[in-house]
């Protein structure tokens, strides 16, 4: 008996209600399309909420001496200098006016002395360059786009979660979902689609992403024959809680060493120090007396000299640098009581300055630990955060290699390379959520009328289905910790072949068994078949992850292999792996060629 | 920590009632590990939102023992009494599942206010803001829209009051009459207790200030200073005998 569902049609879509999402879908509302916004939560929930530092963009307010090309350079260098040139530039060059556009629309930054919008420190970045809202930045974000987007004429469905892609020959016709609430599916019809899911999270066991980061866009767009790129690429923040137990993996902002914090062992020792790569050596402190008078001098009322200046202390080092030593100190056995190490700004700041600065984090710690951090040091370790690698884009449009589909935010690939910086992720939101808009809005404009095929809609409804169906079968929350579990020993933040390989069959394992996967209830508003479904996505990233961090024998940003562990300039540095679908339906992994640079852009990376 | 007992409400809209669930509690746990752990192992269907897990998103809003409450920001040890936690879904809204519930409503409300209307930049084509003038609206825009003030308000709560946009709103708009760019006026909205946000309707009980999870004093800094500025702008006596004099003219009330 086939299952009943309704239709609608738009020009375009936009899947995902983050801050990428918002964007767009505000981008190709204001260009004329009939724009529809589907998500998987309520409006103003998706995960951008819960971004805390900052948003980067070299408006120099705080230091003069910033501009697009310094912020350019600091983006390339952490992304180990596998981000697509143009994309980096176009964001570095961007930024800036989003933000001020974020302004006008109603946003409500931190103020300088002077009544600018205030920009603070963080790793990687040269030169205070995060706008910031204490330590709620995503929140602001995301309500001042939702506000900006209920008022923009579009079509927004809430708690929907889209199961497939429809194609029409080449190209995306829409896609298909279902209602959360009821159960009931819905086919949207359209000549341009925007993917916005945000990550993979869910992938990792320890993570600090919520329930939605499954991974769907970039699985969809997999399925639907898009390049994904830079898999192998996930970003494990270094610090995130690691106590009590159940909130193991909650982000702490790095806005904590921003505003002065550090890292110590157990014996005390502030162990960065020891862990300063090259590529970094010229422009970091190499004893704690200039780490201190750099902490002074960010305080003054005038920015210090460039040439006689501290340079910045090694906690604020990139985040696969930071994340790497303190797995490498909790490894010596020189971690916490609870298998991570201290982030101390008790010692360092005022409770006054603390709660002023840093008032989810004060809150976050004394009602989740019974840790008061303008006392105490706060105990803390990496947690799975984000994923660099994603769809392949056109840098200018952000269309996929299948025509029609457009990736914005974390599903794309490219922006950040290696590895991204904190605070460049709010920033890509804006940037490449609202060229996401324009693209497809454009797309939806000269392409013409689109059909979406009955027995493609009626598949994914099918399969969907399926697990309700069953009278017998493994629960999809057995399969999910088994996978997590697994993702987290072979394929985690230190890697080996042996160990990969083994990751990689525990998942053909997983996807096997999900096969049979069943739950029990209907389809309304139902976590258990929610996720079920979820589940295929999630099973799909994390083979496209192993599979691009077995092909990759280096280590380079994010990417740490313990059997190659140098980066390798010559075979590795201009490639990226490519995942794609093959006629049989299997997953392949190829190194494809980087974009080349020219050499004005070039000669930035220089220095 | 030992087996605590959750009753947790489960139904529709048509009607439920209170189910136990005998729980093996772990140290730290929130209210909604609780949840969850029986999603995993007894019931996959029960319905719940939640996002961040740490009290950033404002989705898992619950009464816990009565009190509107975060299910992630509420220890299990803080809540249990002989051995047990009742959890239910918010009593102001509509049944969905489970513990959640319709607020779409809300949305709907948000809709009606007027955004931002800013004042033409500074030269440079940039503002500038004092922190000072932004720190109280910076209060208001802390709010994760939760809606446990709109759950706890009586108006709504108990007589059902929809003309009134509750305590989420009134915030909202605090957030923008008082923002230092906007040059829009909201006060008819305010006022108009039909199709506006029907302030006159609250009457300063602070029920709502009291559950507020982002600590927003939602009635001495939005409400109370909404309700002046709606009073002066309709209901002085002498401001109205000046300005009939005078020959101003009161804006046009929609």
């Amino acid at each position: 008996m086939a299952v009943p569902y309704t239709t609608s049609e738009h020009d375009v879509i936009v899947i995902g209600a983050g801050g990428a999402g918002l964007r767009a879908a505000i981008e190709a509302a204001r260009q004329g399309s009939a724009t529809a916004l589907i998500c998987k939560s309520l409006l103003g929930k998706a995960h951008t909420v819960m971004a805390e530092g900052g948003v980067a963009a070299a408006m120099g307010t705080v230091d003069l001496h910033d501009n697009w090309q310094v912020h350019f350079r600091d983006t390339m260098r952490g992304g180990k200098f596998l981000n697509n040139f143009k994309m980096a530039e176009l964001h570095a060059r961007e930024a800036p006016e989003r933000v001020r556009e974020l302004e006008a629309w109603g946003a409500v930054f931190d103020r300088t002395a002077d009544g600018r919008i205030l920009q603070r420190n963080f790793g990687g970045h040269r030169f205070p360059r995060l706008a910031h809202v204490g330590d709620r930045t995503g929140l602001e974000l995301i309500r001042t786009l939702q506000d900006r987007a209920v008022h923009s004429g579009i079509d927004i469905f809430m708690e929907m979660t889209v199961i497939g892609l429809t194609k029409d020959g080449d190209r995306v016709s829409g896609c298909v979902a279902y209602d959360r609430k009821t159960g009931e599916f819905q086919a949207f019809k359209a000549r341009a689609v925007v993917l916005a899911t945000g990550g993979i999270g869910k992938s990792f066991r320890i993570n600090s992403n919520s329930w939605e980061y499954t991974g769907d866009g970039h699985a969809m767009a997999y399925r639907a024959g898009a390049d994904l790129i830079d898999m192998e690429f996930v970003q494990f923040h270094p610090t995130g809680m690691v106590w009590p137990p159940s909130v193991a993996g909650i982000l702490v902002t790095e806005g904590v060493r921003g505003e002065g914090g550090v890292l110590k062992n157990n014996q005390g020792e502030r162990f960065m120090f020891g862990y300063i790569a090259e590529m970094f050596r010229a422009e970091t402190a190499d004893t704690e007396a200039e780490a201190n008078r750099w902490l002074v001098e960010q305080q003054a009322a005038v920015r210090p000299d460039p040439a006689t200046a501290a340079r910045r202390p090694p906690d604020l080092l990139p985040r696969d640098e930071v994340a790497r030593a303190i797995d490498a100190e909790v490894k010596a056995g020189r971690g916490s009581p609870h298998g991570g190490v201290f982030l101390d700004i008790a010692s360092r700041r005022t409770p006054e300055e603390i709660r002023r600065a840093l008032p989810s984090m004060y809150l976050q710690f004394k009602e989740l630990a019974g840790v008061d951090i303008t006392r105490e040091p706060m105990e803390i370790g990496p947690t799975c955060h984000y994923i660099m690698g994603g769809v392949r884009v056109d840098a200018d449009t952000g269309m996929s290699t299948v025509p029609g589909l457009f990736a914005a935010g974390e599903v794309a690939g490219g922006m950040h390379g290696a590895n991204r910086l904190g605070g460049n992720s709010l920033s890509d939101l804006l940037v490449f959520g609202r060229r996401a808009g324009l693209g497809a809005a454009g797309f939806a404009r000269s392409s013409g009328a689109v059909g979406q095929d009955t027995a493609q809609i009626a598949g994914f409804i099918g399969e969907a289905i399926a697990p309700l169906d069953r009278v017998s079968g493994p629960s999809p929350y057995e399969i999910a910790s088994q996978l997590s579990a697994s993702m987290e020993k072979n394929v985690g933040i230190i890697r080996q072949a042996d160990e990969l390989e083994a990751g990689l069959a525990r998942i053909a394992e997983l996807k096997e068994v999900y096969r049979s996967v069943r739950v029990s209830g209907g389809r309304d508003f139902n976590p258990g078949w929610n996720l079920a479904i979820d589940l295929h996505n999630m099973l799909t990233v994390s083979e496209a992850i192993a599979r691009g961090a077995i092909m990759r024998e280096e280590s380079r940003g994010a990417h740490t292999r313990r059997d190659f562990p140098g980066t390798d300039t010559r075979k590795w540095a201009q490639v990226n792996v490519t995942i794609r679908v093959d006629e049989g339906g299997a997953m392949t992994a190829t190194p494809t060629p980087l974009p080349q640079m020219t050499p004005e852009l070039a000669k930035l990376l220089e220095g | 920590m030992a087996e605590v007992r959750f009753k947790v409400w489960r139904g529709d809209a048509g009607s439920g009632n209170f189910v136990d669930y005998d729980v093996p509690v772990t140290e730290g746990w929130v209210v909604l590990d609780a949840i969850h752990w029986i999603q995993a192992n007894l019931q996959n269907d029960l319905a719940v939102r939640w996002n961040c897990k740490a009290g950033k998103c404002g989705s898992c809003s619950a009464e816990i023992n009565g009190k509107p409450r975060l299910m992630c920001m509420s220890r299990i040890e803080d809540f249990v009494i002989d051995g047990t936690i009742m959890v239910q879904p918010m009593a102001t809204f509509p049944p969905v599942k489970d513990l959640v519930t319709d607020v779409s409503w809300n949305y709907t409300v948000n809709q009606r206010i007027p955004p931002l209307a800013p004042r033409p930049p500074e030269a440079d084509g940039t503002w500038r803001m004092q922190q000072y003038d932004v720190d109280r609206v910076q209060e208001f825009r802390q709010c994760i829209e939760c809606f446990l003030c709109q759950d706890v308000c009586h108006v709504l709560r108990d007589h059902q009051t929809w003309a009134f946009g509750g305590p989420r709103f009134m915030v909202r708009t605090a957030s923008l009459e008082m923002h230092p760019l906007d040059t829009e006026n909201r006060l008819s909205l305010l006022k108009d207790a039909r199709e506006g946000l029907g302030l006159g309707y609250c009457n300063i009980t602070k029920c709502c200030t009291e559950v507020c999870p982002e600590g927003i004093h939602i009635t001495d800094n939005a409400i109370i200073p909404l309700k002046e500025r709606v009073v002066g702008e309709y209901f002085d006596p002498l401001a109205t005998g000046l300005k009939n004099l005078l020959g101003w003219k009161r804006e046009p009330r929609t």
